[in-house]
């Protein structure tokens, strides 16, 4: 029976679209999910600066209102589910069997499967702008009673996150069979490295989180077309129900995003300043506790439904509370670095980019936290500021700090060090220069996701989409600078990094090999 | 991978797709439980009758009373208040009619659902009697009286002198059929 089950790893594997199409490998996989959220970043992108273009002056001049309207959910449905999530999950693949000392995903099929339903996914989105009606103009919360009354764009898009959910979850049992079944012998819970520890974390959140998004968007297709009334008063139902089930995903949804981001930093600003990571213990801990938290506070996103007294007191002090955690790791950063041997190439620079304008996002989510000065603020544009430093600022640049740190590992190149500092200059100047100023026209009283404004807003939406075009034509550059290093990069020294200190980094040649960890490492 | 590793990795799958499903029912489980906080807690508890405790007329305060209807979607009904407006005193019983009437040829289901402006004074207006508490079925081209009890409670906010009382008829049925078909009566929602 034994022999039935040694497979032959060393075998060819197909070649050329076959190879990408049936492969089982945690590398390939990661590959694709991290091209394929790269391309979900450059089409929400598009869709950013339309609407930027759009803001740029005051009036309507470039596109009609119910397009507007579609641009901003599609951007933000495709940025959250399409673009940023995705990269994590391409990062998981690559990273976690390397750094756990495994061969490859617990289930390496469907793994396969989890990769293969995105591109339907996307498809679905893009496809929902060319159908009659066009797509839903519904904001990325889908908020009822209005997708009730939309076309069949909406169905399109519900369809799409119900696909996008399956493989959020099919991935995520994959990452934490992986982690808890297949750790070398000697790689106990807390020696794993950080960003193994965030990732069972958020995969456990995701399995906890989208099939709640699931029900939430089935109950609202049931609604469209097979006469149920949960959402719809004049049948008993409630629209305000659907934004308490739809934020009890959508909080949790939050951490997903940013929690792989911290372990990503939690990796990078270590191996930079050539110190281990300062109070891994209470990263951990500190992990958990805002995974926890972040199901009980869901509220804090609707204080003006009309909710008591009482209640948004609850919301208010809960929220407040998970400053504590986040605050226990921003310290332990901060801590890292303290009295490090730092240099400074582009992975470390885009953590410390992090570390600032994170930070930065998370004191304007207390500020957001406060019920009677939320209520002031509820959807203008000081929530657009704060959500994207959290989400740009937060997960894509601990994104960037990841591609950057793990390339060499991956390709055996590396990449043109003087381009990628021009990537994160350019980069962090033109994102303060886009959300900065969207602080101000929020404290203003700029309502988002309205095409037009009033005049006294014009010089701060004239300088945010200056901002947002130099920030998009940035991201071209990145695109170059990952062509020129796989096709012409250096060669890779063996450890480029020398405060790396991961399994990756210790045990494995670079380019790590197609099939690495076959045997697994002993861990002391 | 052994045996024994592949064993436990299935254990784990079957584990956390039971989690996944049960949290997708849980989704589903918020809906009653939504339903029974609002009720324990009082909280839109609109098309319900409410029970008046002090009726005590306070003559020294008015307040003007707005009253406001409209039918949503694009479905020819009239629901018109009889009287746009009346001054009341805190802890009067005030009685107001609408007229609905069915302008098309098709008999429709139909639910009304109050609202209040400033929303804080609703709790304080008291409904013992209202259209809104039922389904109402209207034939084609029939027209009724609605009659509307109500009790400004003298607890209302000090600073509040208006406050408008806004129906919106829904038509019940969640498919988007054509105007002209029959609806089947009854049975839904």
């Amino acid at each position: 029976m034994e022999a039935v089950h040694e497979h032959d790893h060393s075998h060819d594997h197909p070649t050329g679209l076959m190879r990408w199409v049936t492969t089982t490998n945690h590398k390939d996989i990661g590959t694709m999910y991290l091209w394929f959220s790269f391309a979900m970043f450059m089409v929400g992108g598009v869709m950013a600066l339309i609407i930027r273009t759009e803001l740029f002056q005051p009036g309507l001049q470039v596109v009609q209102p119910e397009f507007f309207n579609q641009m901003t959910t599609l951007h933000g449905l495709i940025m959250v589910f399409g673009a940023i999530m995705p990269a994590f999950v391409g990062f998981a693949n690559w990273q976690i069997p390397m750094m756990i000392g495994a061969p490859d995903m617990a289930f390496p099929r469907m793994n396969n499967w989890s990769f293969w339903l995105l591109p339907p996914a996307g498809t679905l989105l893009v496809l929902s702008m060319f159908v009659p009606g066009g797509s839903a103009g519904v904001g990325w919360t889908m908020y009822a009673p209005l997708t009730v009354q939309q076309g069949m764009g909406m169905d399109l898009v519900i369809f799409a996150v119900h696909i996008l959910g399956m493989s959020s979850i099919m991935g995520s049992i994959n990452i934490v069979t992986t982690i808890l079944n297949l750790r070398a012998p000697g790689m106990t819970m807390m020696k794993m490295p950080l960003f193994v520890w965030t990732w069972l974390i958020t995969a456990y959140l995701l399995i906890a989180a989208m099939p709640v998004l699931a029900g939430a968007v089935t109950m609202t297709l049931t609604d469209r077309h097979f006469g149920t009334h949960f959402f719809n008063a004049a049948g008993g139902g409630d629209p305000v129900l659907f934004q308490h089930i739809f934020w009890f995903f959508g909080h949790p949804e939050v951490y997903i995003i940013a929690i792989p981001a911290f372990g990503v930093i939690s990796q990078v600003i270590p191996a930079f300043s050539r110190k281990p990571l300062f109070g891994y213990a209470s990263m951990v801990y500190a992990t958990a506790s805002i995974a926890i938290l972040s199901f009980l506070v869901w509220a804090h996103h609707m204080y003006t439904v009309g909710m008591p007294v009482e209640a948004q007191l609850y919301y208010m002090f809960a929220t407040m509370l998970i400053a504590v955690p986040t605050g226990v790791k921003v310290f332990n950063w901060v801590a890292t670095m303290w009295k490090g041997s730092m240099t400074f190439e582009t992975p470390m620079l885009f953590a410390i980019g992090f570390l600032f304008l994170f930070t930065l996002g998370g004191f304007t989510g207390l500020v957001l936290a406060l019920t009677p000065v939320d209520v002031q603020l509820h959807d203008t544009y000081y929530v657009v500021a704060h959500f994207h430093y959290v989400m740009v600022a937060g997960a894509l640049f601990s994104a960037f700090a990841g591609v950057y740190f793990w390339l060499p590992k991956w390709i055996g190149k590396m990449y043109d060090e003087t381009l990628g500092k021009w990537h994160f200059w350019l980069s962090i100047i033109f994102f303060n220069l886009t959300f900065f100023v969207q602080h101000f026209l929020g404290l203003a009283g700029m309502p988002r996701r309205i095409p037009d404004y009033s005049l006294q807003f014009a010089d701060f939406n004239m300088i945010s989409s200056i901002g947002a075009f130099g920030f998009g034509l940035s991201q071209l550059l990145f695109l170059y600078i990952l062509i020129k290093a796989i096709r012409s990069g250096e060669k890779a020294p063996e450890k480029p990094w020398d405060g790396a200190d991961t399994l990756e980094w210790t045990h494995l040649p670079t380019p790590a090999p197609y099939h690495s960890f076959e045997t697994p490492p002993t861990v002391k | 991978m052994s045996q024994s590793v592949l064993k436990r990795n299935r254990e784990t799958l079957r584990k956390l797709v039971v989690v996944a499903l049960l949290m997708f029912g849980f989704g589903y489980a918020l809906v009653p439980l939504y339903e029974k906080i609002c009720e324990v807690t009082g909280i839109n508890q609109v098309v319900k009758p409410d029970t008046v405790v002090n009726t005590q007329v306070d003559k020294s305060r008015t307040i003007v009373m707005e009253f406001d209807a409209n039918a949503r979607g694009d479905i020819a009904w009239e629901l018109i208040p009889r009287e746009r407006k009346r001054t009341v005193h805190p802890g009067e019983l005030v009685h107001v009619v609408f007229d609905l009437k069915n302008t098309t040829d098709v008999s429709v289901q139909a639910q009304a659902i109050p609202s209040f402006g400033p929303q804080r004074a609703g709790l304080h207006v008291k409904k013992l009697e209202c259209f809104c508490f039922t389904q109402q079925e209207i034939r084609a081209g029939e027209s009724r009286e609605l009659p509307v009890v109500l009790v400004v409670e003298p607890t209302i906010p000090q600073d509040v002198h208006t406050v408008t009382l806004s129906y919106t008829m829904f038509e019940v049925g969640g498919t988007q059929e054509p105007k002209t078909a029959m609806r089947p009566t009854g049975g839904n929602g």
